[in-house]
C-alpha cells in the first residue's frame, strides 16, 4: 500500500485524539458527579 | 442622527486632547514597519512586493490599538453606564464609535503611506483604488473592532482576549485589501476593484452586525 | 454538609438512579455502537475500497491519488462534524438571547459543549486535510485557497469563543455575551466562504468531493459509513460534554446554596463569617 505513513498519521491521530478525549470527558464527569447530589445531576431529574 | 454625530465628536474631541493615538499608536505603527524593513533585510524590490502586505498586517496591529483606547475612554470614566442610560440605540453607539476609530485609523494610514513610500520604495499608481479600498478596509476593521472591542470589556482579560477574537474575523479583510493595494500600487497583476467591492461588502457586512449585536452586549457592559 | 435531604423527594417506591458520572445506558449502547462503527469504517476504508488510480490515456502512465484516497474516508466526514457543531452553537446563542433565563441555560450548555467538540474536529479537519493534501498537492500548505483559510478562520474563531467564556466567571453575562460571539462568528464564516470563492476562482482544493469528483459506489459507500460512524462520535461526545456543563452548572450552584445556608444559619446564630472555610461556589466559575 502507498502512502503508509500519511494513513497511518492520518487515521491514528484523529482516533487517537478522539479517544483522549473522550476519556477525559469521562473522567471529568466522574469527578464532577462527586460533588453533585444524585437527584441534581440530570437535566431531566433536576428540579431547576 | 445628532447622537451619532455627538459620540464621534466627543470621542475626537478626546483624541485631539489627549493625542494618544497620535503619540502613541502611529508611532508604534510606524516602529512596526521599520522592523519588518529590518527582519525582511531585502532588496528594494522585495519590499516593494510586500508592501500592501506589511502594509494591512500593521494596520490590524494598530487598529488593536486604536480600539482597545477607543474602549477604554468609555470604561474609565464609567461612561458606558452613561451611554446606556441616555436612552441613545445601540446601534447609534456603535456607529459613533466605529466612526471615530475609522478616523483615527485613516490618519495613521496616511503617515503609514507616507512611511512605505520613504522606507520600502513603493509608489501609488491608482489613487483612487487606493483611497477607496482603504477607506472600505477601514471601516470594515473599525465596525468589527468596535463590535469585539466592547465585547472584550466584559471579560476579565480585555487585553489579550481582543486580538484573539478580532484578528481572525479580520483575516478576510486583510486578503481583499492586500489584493487591492497590490493592484493599486503595482505590485501584483489582479483585478483591485473586484477586492474593493469585496472590503465593501465586508464593510457593509460587519457595520449591520455590529450595528444588529451592539445594543445587546452594551445592557451587560 | 449535604444537602440530599433538602432536595425534592424521590419517586416513591423507586430507588435513586445510580449516577457515577455523565454515563448512562443510552450512551453506553452509543458508545459500542461507534465502536463497532470504527471497526466497520476501517475495513470498508483499508481492505474493500480500492484505491485511486487509473491510467492517463496521454501518457500511459497511472496516476490519481492511489492510497492517499483512504484518508478522505476519515477527512471528509470529520470536516463537515465542526459546520454542524457551531451551527448548533450559533443556535444557542441566538435562544439565550432570546429566551428569558429560565431555559437559556440549557442552551447556553450546549452551545458550549457544541463549540468545544466542534473545535477538536476543526483542528483534526485542518491536521488530517494537511496530511492528506502533502501527498496530493506535494505541499502541507497553500495560503491562495479559500476552503483552507475559512478551515482555518473557523477553527481560530471558535478556540476563542473558548478562551472568551472561560474569562467570565458570571454565568448569566458569559452567556449572553459569548452568545454574540458565537453568532457572530458562524455569520461571518459562510458569507465570506462564499464572497471570497467567487471572487478568486484560483483554488487548489478539490471541488466538493460528492459532487464533482468521479466517485464510485464502494467510495460512496465507504464515505457514507464514515458519515454516520463520525456523527455517532460527535452525539457521543456532545451528550457527555452537555452533561459535564450541567454538573458544573449544578456544582456552581450547590455551593452557592451551601455558602447561603451557612451564612443564614451563622446570621441567626450571631457568629461573624468564618474566613477560613473555603466557599466553592463564591470562587471564579470553571471553565464551561
Amino acid at each position: 500500500m502507498t502512502h503508509v505513513g500519511y494513513l497511518i498519521a492520518g487515521w491514528g491521530i484523529t482516533l487517537g485524539a478522539v479517544g483522549v478525549y473522550a476519556a477525559s470527558l469521562v473522567r471529568r464527569g466522574r469527578s464532577l458527579a462527586k460533588t453533585v447530589p444524585p437527584d441534581r445531576q440530570r437535566w431531566m431529574t433536576a428540579d431547576d | 442622527m445628532h447622537e451619532i454625530a455627538a459620540i464621534v465628536r466627543k470621542d475626537v474631541r478626546i483624541e485631539l486632547r489627549s493625542r494618544v493615538v497620535i503619540t502613541q499608536v502611529l508611532p508604534f505603527a510606524m516602529i512596526v514597519l521599520i522592523l519588518f524593513g529590518l527582519a525582511l533585510d531585502a532588496d528594494r524590490s522585495t519590499l516593494r512586493s510586500f508592501t500592501p502586505g506589511l502594509f494591512w498586517v500593521t494596520v490590524l496591529f494598530a487598529s488593536i490599538l486604536a480600539i482597545q483606547r477607543s474602549v477604554s475612554v468609555e470604561t474609565a470614566a464609567s461612561a458606558f453606564e452613561a451611554l446606556r442610560l441616555s436612552g441613545a440605540a445601540g446601534w447609534k453607539v456603535f456607529v459613533g464609535k466605529a466612526v471615530a476609530v475609522a478616523a483615527q485609523l485613516i490618519a495613521i494610514e496616511t503617515a503609514m503611506l507616507g512611511g512605505v513610500i520613504v522606507f520600502y520604495r513603493s509608489s501609488v499608481d491608482e489613487v483612487v483604488l487606493l483611497v477607496t479600498s482603504a477607506l472600505a478596509a477601514t471601516l470594515a476593521i473599525a465596525a468589527a473592532g468596535s463590535l469585539y472591542g466592547v465585547l472584550a470589556v466584559g471579560s476579565g482579560v480585555r487585553d489579550t482576549i481582543l486580538p484573539m477574537l478580532l484578528l481572525p474575523i479580520l483575516a478576510p479583510v486583510l486578503v481583499a485589501a492586500t489584493r487591492a493595494f497590490g493592484d493599486a500600487m503595482g505590485a501584483t497583476a489582479v483585478n483591485g476593484w473586484s477586492w474593493c467591492a469585496l472590503l465593501a461588502c465586508f464593510a457593509l457586512l460587519y457595520g449591520l452586525v455590529g450595528g444588529i449585536a451592539y445594543g445587546v452586549v452594551l445592557e451587560d457592559a | 454538609m449535604t444537602i440530599t435531604n433538602q432536595s425534592a423527594p424521590v419517586s416513591q417506591g423507586q430507588p435513586p438512579a445510580d449516577f457515577s458520572g455523565t454515563a448512562s445506558p443510552t450512551t453506553r449502547w452509543l458508545g459500542v455502537a461507534a465502536l463497532i462503527g470504527v471497526a466497520v469504517l476501517l475495513v470498508f476504508a483499508f481492505v474493500l475500497s480500492e484505491p485511486d488510480q487509473r491510467l492517463d490515456p496521454d501518457t500511459n502512465i497511472v496516476i490519481g491519488q492511489f492510497d492517499a484516497v483512504r484518508l478522505l474516508y476519515v477527512h471528509v466526514p470529520v470536516a463537515i462534524l465542526p459546520y454542524l457543531a457551531f451551527s448548533i452553537t450559533a443556535l444557542g446563542g441566538v435562544m439565550v438571547l432570546l429566551k428569558g433565563s429560565a431555559s437559556a441555560t440549557w442552551w447556553d450548555i450546549t452551545a458550549a459543549a457544541a463549540a468545544e467538540v466542534g473545535v477538536l474536529f476543526a483542528g483534526l479537519t485542518l491536521i488530517t486535510g494537511m496530511i492528506w493534501g502533502r501527498p496530493i498537492w506535494n505541499t502541507w500548505w497553500e495560503w491562495g485557497d479559500v476552503r483552507l483559510m475559512t478551515s482555518l478562520m473557523l477553527f481560530l474563531v471558535y478556540l476563542g469563543y473558548l478562551a472568551y467564556r472561560r474569562a467570565m466567571p458570571v454565568a448569566e453575562t458569559r452567556a449572553r455575551r459569548s452568545a454574540v460571539v458565537g453568532i457572530v462568528g458562524m455569520i461571518n464564516i459562510p458569507i465570506v466562504n462564499r464572497s471570497v470563492e467567487w471572487w478568486e476562482n484560483r483554488t487548489l482544493h478539490q471541488k466538493s468531493t460528492l459532487t464533482e469528483m468521479k466517485i464510485e459506489d464502494l467510495t460512496l459507500l465507504s464515505l457514507i459509513i464514515g458519515f454516520v460512524v463520525f456523527g455517532l462520535i460527535f452525539v457521543w461526545l456532545m451528550v457527555h460534554r452537555f452533561r459535564i456543563g450541567w454538573l458544573e452548572h449544578q456544582a456552581e450552584t450547590v455551593g452557592l446554596d451551601a455558602a447561603i445556608m451557612q451564612r443564614r444559619a451563622q446570621a441567626m446564630t450571631g457568629t461573624g463569617v468564618d474566613e477560613s472555610v473555603d466557599h466553592p461556589g463564591l470562587t471564579k466559575g470553571g471553565d464551561q
